[in-house]
């Protein structure tokens, strides 16, 4: 039995895991990664489009600040996210973005004079100032106020992913490669580390640390089609939720993209329309300013993808065999910006579609693409009710995103979360509050629990096919747990999964006998832990009487903040039971900087908080005095809502910023 | 009319061997798959770990030609499974591991221990003079066209296609590869990264790196990414001449 220490252990080798890897090593402490595949092929790869960070470099940005970006990641949410976590974020964005370009991302950069591009279906010149020429430039995306994407072509996450792992690898960091890690070792409220099984040669091996990071992307392949790497599975989140003790937060908040191609599900980014693309129904009609007359193509992720779904059913769509999509039409941005600044698009139209988008439109429907929710944490990482574990990025919910994220706001979160996290790891770490008592029997025990289950599956005869379960989960959740969701099909879907979850205990492998790398004993105890997180999912957005950025319930069309301005909370409290325990945690509204309002889309039907008005009062109140006694932004937003103190010491200096402080 | 009648059946043989079964030796193994429309590769070997053999190894994660770990012999040359429509090849087809790596088992393969190796050797991080960056201060600046022409060799995702199509590798199994001067071009260019011209004689200027090169140049026909290989390798070699005379 084997057995391995380190400091910090580190599940998952994306952005986010590796940013929490070369931050704990930078503090002095020793650390491994485990990863499914190598680093570099993860999905963090594929994000195409950019990455925001309020720089205002670009003719475009002016203006831009923290305090935009702020208030764009809250409308975005829904007022769902935590603000005082988005204000940590977006203060340290700048920064992760300037550490990146040190260290090797060549990000796209301002050129100084004219240069033409397509606004709102038309061409426009924008002249970039001398004095800009050479720093980074930013592109247009859905729900922001200032074009604040960052990028290098439309290759934003391979180029991040690439200068983190060189970085990881200068820092001699060790990855353990084709490592999954299949349980977390646990007891009396406190993370060890985790069982891990080697994918090449089906041997478990135990970690065992003072701090467990889960850094495991989101779990998008619940879906049957989604945009999300086939690795993105929610194994993360799963192994958090069998513990018992961890929590997982808005579940059901789910992303759909507006422009996958049809039918494989590959992504379009974002900054086709961000570029000047325009979406187009069966009779070539522009039909987005017709529902969005002021954000038309660039409203937010979650309403785009509604507008078009309503749009279809008005029997608006192009039929296909694969069901009805829209057009996405970039042929308007011409071929050079196309092979400059969206090739991947390019190359994945040419490869998939057969179709030049510099000549012809691109079918698109919504798509699965992001889960907001994830293991909950507090805004150090760190989980709410399991000590010593973490989790950062796409797998946690500390919660950034609410119930919708902007676009160009993951990567940047990846990179941002890692870096604060690595910090109060480190911290903890550094105290006495992180001695470890546990005895080598029971770390054994927990191995052995693993073999065990695995054993089993590989002696089942008679048992289920796991392919079929998996299937009938991925469909169940596409049809019922969508875009639009009501009780009914909700109801049915978490009596259907529940069944599903009973049926998973009986898999079989029909033969597949490999103790070794075998994909059909992985499949077989992934699907287990999948349908548990599908579970969580449908469960919560049943229980959600309210829609709620992407979370949109046809009977309940009301955002209703007096009764549902809160998070779910699901525990998986006894491994017997059928079924997710449900809990709900408040909002306060009473510690807001910006309460809740109208985000400004279609007609406003929120069902307002008493406490909103008053809230909204004392915000206005100080706000009015403190600027009549000319204090400054920085000391306004202070007064209304500290969280410097809340930051690592290095991280809470003011950024300068092109035109403003410099 | 029934276009089900129209599909294809596609004959795929896959060349199949279990390292860690002491009783398996490597051998072809013939699936037949109907053809779906727009099909690729990626779906057509799911089909067939689905419902023809569920312990047929293979890798993919992006499954859209962005992550570079689906690389495979297809009919017999090296490219990325994802992306490979089956309308565009014959109805027998045959799949192989890429050579030179080392087998995980069937079409599966161990890239990343090759490419970890790689970077290791090449030091491919940007190499600084001071350590210490100042977060708060505004970014160097690049000239734009600098960073779009870096950002045209960071292009490469290490699919390993380049190497399984070299000659000279076969010969010499130290030889960095396109993969790995590609990379020295790439830093060579970023003016981040301070290594002088001589510390890349140092690293790439031998028989194993751009001497060693027959100029077979089976890189450049196979890099699914349509890296200019060719033109950086002729650059670095010139480079190099230019240096070892200094």
């Amino acid at each position: 039995m084997q057995v391995i220490y380190t400091d910090v252990l580190v599940i998952g080798g994306g952005l986010a895991g590796l940013r929490v890897a070369t931050g704990v090593k930078e503090r002095g402490h020793d650390t491994i990664v485990l990863s499914l595949v190598p680093p570099k092929r993860s999905h963090s790869a594929a994000a195409q489009g950019g990455m925001q960070a309020s720089l205002a470099n670009s003719k475009m940005g002016e203006g831009d600040n923290e305090d935009v970006h702020f208030s764009d990641t809250i409308k975005g949410s829904d007022w769902g996210a935590d603000q005082e976590v988005a204000r940590m974020f977006v203060h340290c964005a700048p920064k992760a973005i300037r550490q990146l370009a040190h260290w090797g991302v060549p990000w796209s950069r301002v050129h100084r004079g004219d240069r033409s591009a397509v606004i709102n279906a038309k061409k426009v010149t924008i002249s970039e100032k001398d004095e800009a020429h050479g720093l980074i430039t930013a592109r247009d995306f859905g729900g922001t106020k200032k074009w604040r994407t960052c990028y290098t072509s439309d290759g934003t996450g391979h180029s991040m992913l690439y200068a983190m792992d060189n970085k990881a690898q200068q820092d001699n960091i060790e990855v353990h490669e084709r490592l999954e890690a299949i349980s977390l070792i646990h007891e009396n409220g406190r993370c060890f580390g985790a069982v891990a099984r080697n994918l090449m040669s089906g041997e478990l091996v135990a970690y065992v640390a003072k701090a467990t990071t889960i850094a495991t992307g989101g779990y998008g392949r619940i879906y049957s089609v989604s945009t999300n790497a086939v690795i993105c599975q929610g194994i993360g989140q799963a192994i958090a939720l069998e513990t018992g003790v961890a929590t997982l937060g808005n579940m059901e908040a789910i992303q759909f993209h507006p422009t996958a191609i049809v039918p494989v599900g590959i992504l379009t980014t974002e900054g086709c329309r961000g570029d000047g693309g325009l979406l187009l129904d069966k009779d070539g009609y522009r039909f987005m300013p017709d529902y969005e007359p002021d954000k038309k193509e660039l409203a937010s992720r979650d309403v785009v993808s509604r507008r078009m779904t309503e749009h279809m059913r008005k029997g608006k769509g192009v039929k296909s065999r694969y069901g009805d999509h829209l057009w996405l039409d970039i042929t308007i941005l011409g071929r050079e910006h196309i092979e400059k600044n969206l090739r991947e698009v390019k190359e994945i139209c040419e490869n998939f579609l057969g179709i030049d988008p510099a000549e012809e439109w691109i079918p698109v429907r919504p798509t699965q693409h992001y889960s907001m929710g994830g293991i909950r944490t507090k805004y150090t990482g760190e989980s709410q009710t399991l000590k010593g574990l973490y989790s950062c990025g796409e797998a946690a919910c500390w919660d950034l995103h609410g119930f919708n994220r902007l676009g160009g706001n993951s990567v940047s979160e990846t990179v941002v979360s890692g870096m604060l996290v690595s910090e109060y790891i480190s911290d903890f770490i550094e105290s006495k509050d992180s001695e470890m008592d546990i005895h080598t029997s029971n770390v054994e025990k927990f191995i052995h629990k693993e073999q065990k289950k695995l054993n089993a599956i590989l002696a089942k005869k008679n048992g289920e096919n796991a392919f079929e379960l998996r299937r009938r989960m991925e469909e169940i959740m596409m049809e019922k747990v969508g875009i639009f969701r009501n009780g009914t099909d909700l109801q049915e879907a978490v009596d259907e999964l529940e069944e599903l979850h009973k049926r998973s205990k009986n898999i079989e492998l029909f033969g597949a006998s490999s103790h070794a790398a075998n994909p059909a004993l992985v499949n077989a105890y992934r699907t287990q832990k999948m349908i548990k997180v599908a579970l969580t999912v449908a469960y919560g957005a049943l229980l959600r009487e309210e829609s709620r950025g992407a979370h949109s319930r046809e009977d309940f069309p009301k955002r209703d903040d007096a009764n549902w301005l809160k998070r779910t909370i699901m525990t998986w409290s006894d491994e017997n039971k059928s079924m997710p325990t449900v809990s709900y945690e408040n909002i306060p509204i009473e510690h807001m900087e910006m309460p809740p309002g109208f985000r400004g889309y279609g007609k406003d039907l929120t069902e307002h908080h008493p406490s909103t008005k008053i809230r909204q009062q004392q915000v206005d109140k100080i706000t009015k005095e403190l600027e009549e006694k000319g204090l400054n932004r920085f000391e306004i937003q202070n007064a209304l809502m500290p969280y410097l103190d809340k930051l690592p010491k290095k991280y809470r200096g003011i950024n300068e910023r092109f035109g403003e402080n410099t | 009319m029934n276009t089900e009648e129209k599909n294809r059946l596609l004959k795929i043989s896959i060349l199949r061997f279990d390292p860690h079964d002491p009783d398996d030796f490597p051998h072809m193994e013939t699936f037949e798959v109907e053809e779906a429309d727009g099909m690729t590769l990626f779906v057509a070997l799911n089909e067939i770990r689905e419902h023809h053999d569920n312990s047929l190894k293979f890798d993919f994660v992006c499954r859209a030609g962005i992550c570079g770990s689906c690389s495979m012999l297809v009919n017999g040359r090296p490219t990325l499974a994802c992306r490979t429509l089956t309308k565009k090849l014959d109805n027998n087809i045959t799949l192989a591991p890429l050579p030179l790596f080392e087998l995980i088992g069937d079409l599966s393969i161990y890239t990343g221990k090759w490419m970890r190796g790689l970077n290791e050797r090449l030091e491919t991080w940007i190499h600084e003079k001071e350590d210490e960056l100042e977060v708060d201060k505004l970014e160097e600046r690049m000239e734009p066209a600098l960073a779009d022409e870096i950002y045209e060799l960071d292009r490469c995702i290490e699919c390993g296609c380049c190497v399984a199509g070299c000659g000279t590798i076969q010969m010499k199994p130290d030889f960095v590869g396109a993969v790995g001067l590609n990379k020295i071009a790439r830093y060579q260019l970023d003016p981040r990264d301070k290594r002088s011209d001589e510390d890349y004689y140092n690293i790439v200027g031998d028989e194993s790196g751009v001497f060693g090169c027959m100029t077979l140049l089976g890189c450049e026909d196979v890099c699914p990414k349509d890296l200019p290989l060719q033109s950086k390798i002729a650059y670095l070699r010139r480079m190099m001449v230019k240096t070892s005379m200094k």
